[in-house]
Order: C-alpha cells, then structure tokens, then sequence
C-alpha cells in the first residue's frame, strides 16, 4: 500500500513501508549502496511525517521480511507479548516517541520491553534526535550477571580485548595484565581468535580460565569463535564461560554467518548445562553490526538500522550476558564517517535497551573511513550519559590482530572519572583487594608498591 | 617503571606482543608521545589504504609464473572504497579476458589489492610461491592479478578459469601496527553468489609478528586437499590441526 504525504507544495509517495522506514532514516552509506536512501533531505522528512502517524500495530500485521520464508521474523511475531504490548498498544510511531519521553519511566520501560518488536524500535528511533536516543535509553535499565553483574545505575562495565596476531598465549596474557592493571575486564575478557582453529581456540580457553583462577578474578572468560567450534571445545570439556556469535537480522544473513536458530538453542543449552555462573545464568554473548544483512545480500530492501534491530531479537531469545554493536567496524560503505558511526551507535544503543538487552558498543571505526579519535571520544562519552551498560577496551585503542581501532584502557580511566562511574561490584572490590584501586575507587600509581596482585605479578614473571 | 614491575619486567611482557601495552599515563590521559606516535601510524595507514597497486611490477616478480590481469567494475581507489558490490564485479573487459584464457585446473591464485596495495606489493609474490610448494601434484592455472578487488572477486575468476578451488590472496585493512598484512581466502568451487560462510580464512599474514608465508602455506596446503577431499570449503571444513602459530616479533620499540 503506497504512502504519501503533502509537504511544501510537494507531494511525496512511498511505495510500501519499507520505502517509508528507508526514507525516514537518517543518511549513511550503506543505504545509499542498497539504492534505498531518499533521494532528498526534503524527502526525509515527508518520510518522517508518514512514519509519525503509522499505529505501532502496523508492525504487528505486516511483516516486513516475510513470516513464511524467514525464522527471524517468525520468532519476532511468534514470541511478542500482547500484555507487554497493551500499555502502548493505541500509539502511533509519533506518539511513543512522545511517551518514550515524557510518561515513561524505569518500571514502564521494562515492562514493555517484551511488547516491542524491532521494527517499532528502529521506527520510533528514526523520529528522534540524538538527545532523545540518549535520554530515554538512560531510563533504562538492563541487569545481567555470570560472575559479575553488569548493567547496574552508576556502573560502567568494560571488556577487556587482549587480542594478538598470532594468538600468542603470552602475548594475549600480557595484554590481559595491562588491562586488569587499569582497571579494565569486568565485562568479559574477551579474545578474538586469530584462527578458526578448535585446538587453538582452546588452548586459549584454558589459558584464560588459568589466569582468572589464579588470581580469583570475579569476571567471565571468552574466546570469541564460531558457535559451532564452541559445541566442539564444550563437548571435549574446556571451561567455556560464554559462548559467542555474531548475529544479524535475517535467516539469510545469519546462514552468511553459519548460524541458524537451532545452533544458537544448542549452544545455548550446552553453556547452561556447564553452570560455570556464579552470580548469573546469562551465558550468551552477541556481536553485532549495522550493514551486516546487506554485506550476506540478505536485507530483504530493507534499510540497514531496522535491519540491525531485528538482530535484536535473536539476541534477545537467549537471555544474553552481553550484547554490543561492533558500530564502525564494518567500514565506510556502509557508515561513511565519524557523524554516521555516531548516530549508528546511538540508535543501536538505544534500539538494544529499549528491547530489553543489556546493550554495550564497541566504539570504533577502521583506517579506510572518515573517522579519527575525536570521534570516537564524542560517541564514548554520549554513550556513556547514555547509561551504556559496558564498552570495549584494547591497549592503546589499537586492535593488532583485527586491524582497527576501538577505545583504550585509558578511555574507560576517563569515563569513569569525568561521569563518576564505577566498574561492576564485584570487580570493583577484587580491584581493590588487589590492591590495583586506592581506597577511594582511584587507580594506583603502580609505583607505589601497596598491590599485593602486582607484587605476586611480579614473583611470577621474573 | 616502578620498584615493583620494574622496567626490565615490562620489557619482557612488551616483547610477547606487539599490542600497545604499558604505555604509562599521566592523569588519566596518554602520555603526549603516545598520542603522537598513534597520529603517525593512522596516517600511515590511511596512505596505505589510497596507494595503488603496480600489477606489472609484481607480474615480473611472479615470472616465470603466466599471469593475467583483471579489473573489478570500481573505477578509482573512491568508488572502490564505498562501493564494494562493484569490487565483487569483472569489468566487461576482464570477462573477456578470462573467457578466452578459459581452462580446467585444480588451484587458481588470485592476488587482490583490496585495501592494502602495500601489503600486496611487499609480499604476494612470495606468498604465492610459498603456496604453490605445498600444493605438489595439484594442477596450478594462471596467477591473477586483480585491480580494485574484493575477495568475492575470486568467484567469478575462478569459474571461467575453470578452477576447482580459488585461493584469493588479499590485502587486508590496514591496522596501526601492522598495514602490510595479507589474507587468504580458500573457496571450493568458486562461482558467484557463493557466501562468506563457505570459505576459508587465513589472516595476518605479515613480517611484524603475524604469520609467515611458510606458515600460511602449510595451512592453506591442509585446507585445500581437505576441500579437495571433502568437496566443499568454509565454517563445515574446521582447521582441526594442532596450533602451529607463534609469535617471533620484538614489538613496537
């Protein structure tokens, strides 16, 4: 059914709802690749009119990406929750973004959040600002936990990424330590395997399980492989603390990944049963990323941010520990440049919370996209008064084994000081057991001698 | 640095890894020749990232290896760079090419630019020659050098050349430490609209601590005859060896 809308003695027409959601998302590369962008600015905004008086329910009875032929939209329709939905059941798209600020508060954000699909997510975030992404996503709160509980108020969580080229234990070990040392981690330490080697992948596991033990460290382990090698190291008994996946939007884009719905329930199931948690039984962890359902040709014509939220949903049937969008890793085709990486990663940020997903980012860009630090410390920091629930840290901002560029150890030191955050309690308190914190939650000069975890270090290595 | 992890010690963690790791603070911030040393190496890279590859230099340090040259549908280094669809695309005039070079093999190499000519330049010829010893008894067509490429580009090529598996040695994404580092990309029965799920990666193929071209080639050796083996490539052909990588570098100084 076509949409039109009269604005400025100009009539606009819009083919299908796709067409309209398409045109009322802010500009970014990737959709003008796809051939779904507005062909004018004036354009995006009769989009937005059109998008603004749609009923909520819309999404309820057209599918965008058709029920019959996609998994991903079954389980979005199949698993809403009409109870969840009814507070907000009569709104149009314009009208929950007036309730996303105005009436709703912690306690309605969280009940809703079963209520809304992703598509209603991704339309009503097309009406907002950046400052509205950010203020209603502040009111939300989303607590997971495994050995640390992430995602409390006043809390900022890290993941520590001690990746190396070659998958050097030792050097992955190294990176581990300076992390640890600026107080970084309590996330997930978290490596991107350099191969997609089982035995190498495990051989990592154990190391990083050693590590943790030995120093009673009260966070998880994760070596970021192919859910797949991650059912054969936990069928051959490593101690896998979370399983990874990158996840997308569409069956089409996750069969480009190697994954289906069924893996994902397998894997899940396989990680409950080992029952490693101490404080939580969340033991999912999922990547992902604006552009990746165009990047498999599996977007349906759908623009690329509702494409991303409906990513959302598959997260969201295996009660994660952490999820975060990799925002702009994915390079300059489908996110140009720094203005484009930070409004992604406040939508997705915005889009994971108000589904009820402890959303985190991975604060990044790559050398061939317009983007430099002074980007990246603009999203980290709205990120943060955002209320983000963890983000990822490399030595240095600099990633040697994925080639690009995320936030440093040093950037979560400044998040932390400037908003007055504090990592998750449990870390926060093995920090200062150790010695690595002052009494007063502030990092030590390691010079000063008074950590016991530094001292024993030391003993250690030398 | 300190009584209690003194220099030497940190010294001996820095040498595991060429990851930015000790490297002081002062407040919380960088220190000033931190930040500066990062400034430098992002702009090295976005260099790399706009260089070009010279194909006939590197056709003369393929020789006596045949070579043909291809061309995506990307017309210059900025179309390339936001248009990856056309990246994955011959142009009209290397379909030609290739249709009449035609043939049957067992292997074809097709070496890419992608987004490090750099990289490419310094160390494909070599990667190919390193390959091919571990590939006795196979059938090797021509080595294709490819302009404006994506590894998707490999698809096509390795269809008309008739090839039963196409090996694309790619330049990857220029890093901050790292903007010569290569990939390889392993696909059985290469032809088009095949996904990313169905190849094979070896990456962080460099001199800076990756892996070696010796290395790389003995993976690609145990891949490619189990593809061969199997029929098929990608995340259903685990790399189920015994880890072989170590890292040999001294890291940044």
């Amino acid at each position: 059914m076509p949409f039109t809308c009269d604005l400025g003695g100009e009539r606009h027409v819009f083919a299908d709802l796709k067409a309209v959601l398409a045109g009322a998302s802010p500009a970014r590369s990737g959709d003008e690749l796809a051939g779904l962008a507005t062909s004018s600015a004036t354009r995006r905004v009769a989009a937005r009119w059109v998008l603004a008086d749609l009923p909520l329910t819309t999404f309820l009875n057209e599918a965008l990406v058709p029920y019959e032929s996609d998994e991903v939209t079954r389980l979005i329709l199949d698993s809403h929750d009409a109870a969840a939905f009814a507070p907000i059941a009569h709104l149009t798209v314009g009208g929950f973004r007036d309730w996303l600020l105005s009436e709703a508060d912690q306690a309605a954000l969280a009940a809703i959040a079963r209520g809304v699909t992703p598509e209603m997510a991704a339309a009503v975030s097309k009406l907002m600002r950046n400052q509205d992404l950010i203020a209603v996503a502040q009111k939300i709160r989303v607590v997971t936990a495994f050995r640390s509980t992430i995602g409390l108020p006043g809390r900022l969580s890290t993941r520590l990424q001690p990746n190396h080229p070659a998958d050097d234990p030792r050097g992955i070990a190294a990176a581990v330590l300076d992390g640890l040392l600026h107080g970084v981690g309590d996330a997930v330490i978290g490596v991107n395997p350099a191969t997609d080697s089982v035995p190498a992948a495990t051989t990592l596991i154990r190391m990083l399980d050693e590590l943790r033990g030995a120093y009673a460290i009260p966070t998880q382990t994760c070596v970021l492989t192919h859910v797949t090698n991650a059912l054969t190291i936990m069928e051959r008994g490593a101690p896998v603390d979370l399983v990874f996946q990158s996840v997308a939007g569409s069956e089409g884009a996750n069969a480009g990944f190697g994954i289906d719905l069924a893996v994902l329930r397998e894997a899940h199931a396989a990680a409950l049963e080992l029952g490693r948690g101490t404080v939580g039984r969340n033991v999912m962890y999922f990547e992902t990323g604006q552009g990746s359902a165009l990047s498999a040709n599996a977007h349906h014509g759908i623009d690329q941010q509702t494409m991303e939220a409906r990513a959302y949903a598959v997260a969201r049937a295996f009660d994660p520990l952490l999820v975060n969008t990799v925002v702009g890793f994915i390079g300059p085709e489908y996110l140009y440049d720094g203005k484009q990486i930070i409004r992604a990663g406040l939508e997705d940020h915005f889009c994971g919370k108000l589904l009820g997903l402890p959303m985190g980012c991975d604060v990044c860009y790559t050398n061939h996209a317009e983007a430099d630090q002074d980007d990246m410390d603009s999203l980290m920091t709205l990120l943060t008064v955002a209320g983000c629930s963890f983000l990822i840290c490399v030595p240095g901002s600099d990633d040697v084994m994925l080639s690009y560029q995320s936030l440093s150890n040093h950037d979560a030191l400044y998040l932390r000081s400037v908003m007055g955050l504090r990592p998750a309690p449990e870390f926060e308190a093995w920090l200062a057991e150790a010695g690595i914190t002052a009494p007063d939650g502030s990092l030590r000069a390691l010079a000063d001698g008074a950590s016991p975890f530094v001292r024993q270090l030391a003993e250690n290595l030398s | 640095m300190s009584e209690v992890v003194p220099g030497e010690l940190w010294e001996k963690l820095r040498r595991t890894t060429p990851a930015r790791i000790a490297l002081g603070r002062v407040g919380y911030a960088l220190p000033l020749g931190e930040v500066l040393d990062f400034q430098f190496a992002h702009a090295r890279a976005r260099d790399a990232v706009h260089a070009q590859l010279d194909g006939a230099k590197l056709a003369a340090e393929l020789a006596p290896l045949p070579v043909l040259h291809v061309e995506s549908d990307a017309p210059d280094r900025a179309t390339y760079l936001r248009r990856p669809d056309l990246g994955r695309r011959l142009s009209h005039q290397s379909v030609t090419v290739l249709a009449e070079a035609g043939g049957h093999c067992d292997v074809v190499f097709v070496i890419g630019d992608g987004l490090s000519a750099t990289g490419v330049q310094a160390g494909a010829a070599q990667l190919v020659r390193a390959c091919a010893a571990e590939l006795g008894g196979l059938t090797i067509g021509p080595v294709v050098i490819a302009r404006a490429a994506r590894v998707a580009l490999g698809d096509p090529i390795g269809e008309a050349l008739g090839a039963r598996v196409c090996v694309m040695i790619i330049g990857e994404r220029p890093g901050l430490s790292v903007h010569d580092s290569l990939g390889i990309y392993m696909t059985y029965a290469p032809r088009p609209c095949r996904s990313d799920a169905e190849r094979n990666c070896i990456s962080n193929i460099h001199g800076a601590g990756g892996l070696s071209p010796q290395e790389a080639a003995r993976t690609l050796g145990w891949l490619l005859r189990e593809a061969l083996r199997r029929a098929l490539s990608g995340v259903a052909l685990k790399d189920d060896q015994t880890p072989t990588l170590t890292f040999k570098g001294q890291g940044p100084a």
